[in-house]
């Protein structure tokens, strides 16, 4: 079965990091491919895309550091914003 | 891509004008001469809640869409880039502790610097340090819950009446922002006189020994504080300054109008010179095109698209251009009255070349351009159907 979710972010990712075939678990930090504007163009596009709110405690490289991670933090992010409501404070790049 | 106000948008804007016309531009050179603005305007300022824009309204600030803030920034700058360089540094902070800031942060951060009872600087460049922000110099040390910062920073816009300073620092080998309020021990503030242009920013250097602030003062993740932080904030400061240089623009180009039509040369009004309406035809579609670009910039951050971190970038280095070329000719325009202080013209000229440095130099605003296009996804930005 295809995980729509972790075909989304990787579709991202190789386009904007103009990278081919990128394993789920690749080190996209340790490997370079994480500077400063491409964390926030990606935090917004999770953001977006999956209609969740990143907040100050969800800076931690490990939660974007590969595609399966950042595709872990997505689920964990719509199950508690799903539960909790989002707050507004956030919004906006 | 539509470009059009709301009419909230345009009643806002008329307001903002006639705010401008009345208390900015009749003193704006003083301040240039003074190298200050007074607090009398800093209290006009605040009573009309412009530096709260981008504060929520919950936290008493104005909530303002992008769109509308580029606005605000574009007015501002024609009357004085001081100005809205106090506007644009209050943003940034405001803008990190909105984004970033945990809930005790923005609680009693956030209402304070929406009302301006507190006034908040960037404190990134350091006296060996610009560009290449990943190299801060400065230290913090986590010892007994209390970060302990030693270092300097310099060129810090406004510093000489901040209350509170978003600061950058290596933090065991790491990037961290904190929160350093004006009052603390081991923080000591150095005025800077005699820049270049906007010399009303009230520059200043900081010297941190041994300050220590509380280990809550830290905004956001020790691993993101250049990353997550520092970005945000020049985000925003690269757009807040393009609009400004928008604004430069327009007060070249009005002055540039009424000057051409008044003054005579070869018996006839100098805008009747094919050369001079050369210099017209270029300023205006020049000011034209840096608009625009300003504007999508500001529709893609309403929409949160990924891409207007880049379009951001084409609309600072346009907008900075655009507004040197500006100024020149306006100068040119002019002749020996643009070159004197009779005019607000040399001010806009010294202004204009500060704008091509700030908040990311014009070099490295191609650098990122380049490597967005390489990417292909600002050419698509810009596309009309890209909506």
């Amino acid at each position: 079965m295809v995980d729509e979710t972790a075909q989304t972010i990787r579709r991202f990712i190789e386009t904007q990091l103009q990278a081919e075939e990128l394993s789920d678990d690749e080190d996209l930090v340790d490997a370079g491919y994480v500077n400063s504007l491409f964390a926030i163009q990606l935090v917004l596009f999770v953001e977006r895309q999956f209609r969740i709110s990143v907040q100050d405690g969800d800076l931690d490289l490990a939660n974007f550091r590969s595609i399966s991670a950042i595709t872990g933090f997505v689920r964990r992010k719509q199950s508690s914003d799903s539960s909790a409501g989002q707050s507004d404070d956030s919004s906006g790049p | 891509m539509r470009v059009e106000l709301s009419s909230e948008q345009t009643k806002y804007v008329a307001h903002v004008r006639q705010f401008v016309d009345q208390e900015i531009v009749p003193n704006a050179d003083q301040y240039d001469v003074e190298q200050c603005l007074p607090e009398t305007l800093v209290d006009k300022l605040r009573a009309g809640g412009y530096l709260g824009a981008v504060v929520p309204k919950r936290y008493d600030g104005q909530e303002l869409d992008m769109i509308t803030f580029g606005l605000l920034c574009r007015e501002f700058g024609r009357g004085c880039s001081s100005v809205r360089t106090l506007l644009t540094v209050q943003s940034m902070v405001c803008q990190v502790l909105r984004r970033w800031g945990n809930e005790e942060q923005k609680a009693h951060w956030l209402p304070r610097l929406g009302r301006a009872e507190a006034i908040g600087a960037f404190a990134l460049s350091e006296p060996e340090v610009g560009s290449d922000a990943a190299s801060v110099q400065t230290v913090a040390v986590l010892r007994d819950g209390q970060y302990v910062i030693n270092g300097k920073k310099k060129w810090i816009s406004f510093a000489q009446i901040a209350d509170v300073f978003l600061v950058f620092t290596q933090c065991e080998g790491r990037q961290s922002a904190l929160l350093v309020e004006r009052d603390t021990p081991g923080l000591r503030v150095r005025p800077i006189r005699g820049m270049l242009g906007t010399r009303a920013s009230m520059l200043g250097e900081l010297t941190f020994e041994e300050c220590a602030v509380p280990a809550g003062n830290l905004v956001g993740g020790e691993d993101f504080g250049l990353t997550a932080i520092a970005l945000t904030a020049l985000d925003l400061g690269r757009y807040s300054v393009a609009w400004g240089c928008v604004g430069i623009g327009d007060a070249c180009l009005e002055a540039s109008l009424r000057y051409s039509s008044e003054r005579k040369q070869f018996g006839t009004p100098i805008r009747n010179h094919q050369l001079v309406a050369q210099l017209v035809a270029d300023m205006v579609t020049n000011v034209s095109a840096a608009a625009l670009l300003c504007h999508r910039a500001g529709q893609l951050r309403d929409d949160a698209d990924p891409q207007s971190i880049g379009v951001t970038c084409m609309a600072k280095y346009f907008a900075s251009r655009m507004a040197s070329r500006v100024t020149s000719d306006t100068v040119q325009l002019h002749g020996a009255v643009g070159c004197s202080d009779e005019t607000s013209i040399q001010r806009y000229y010294r202004d204009a070349k500060i704008m091509e440095i700030i908040e990311g130099s014009n070099q490295i605003q191609q650098l990122l351009i380049s490597g967005f296009a390489y990417k292909d996804n600002l050419s698509s930005a810009m596309d009309w159907a890209h909506d």
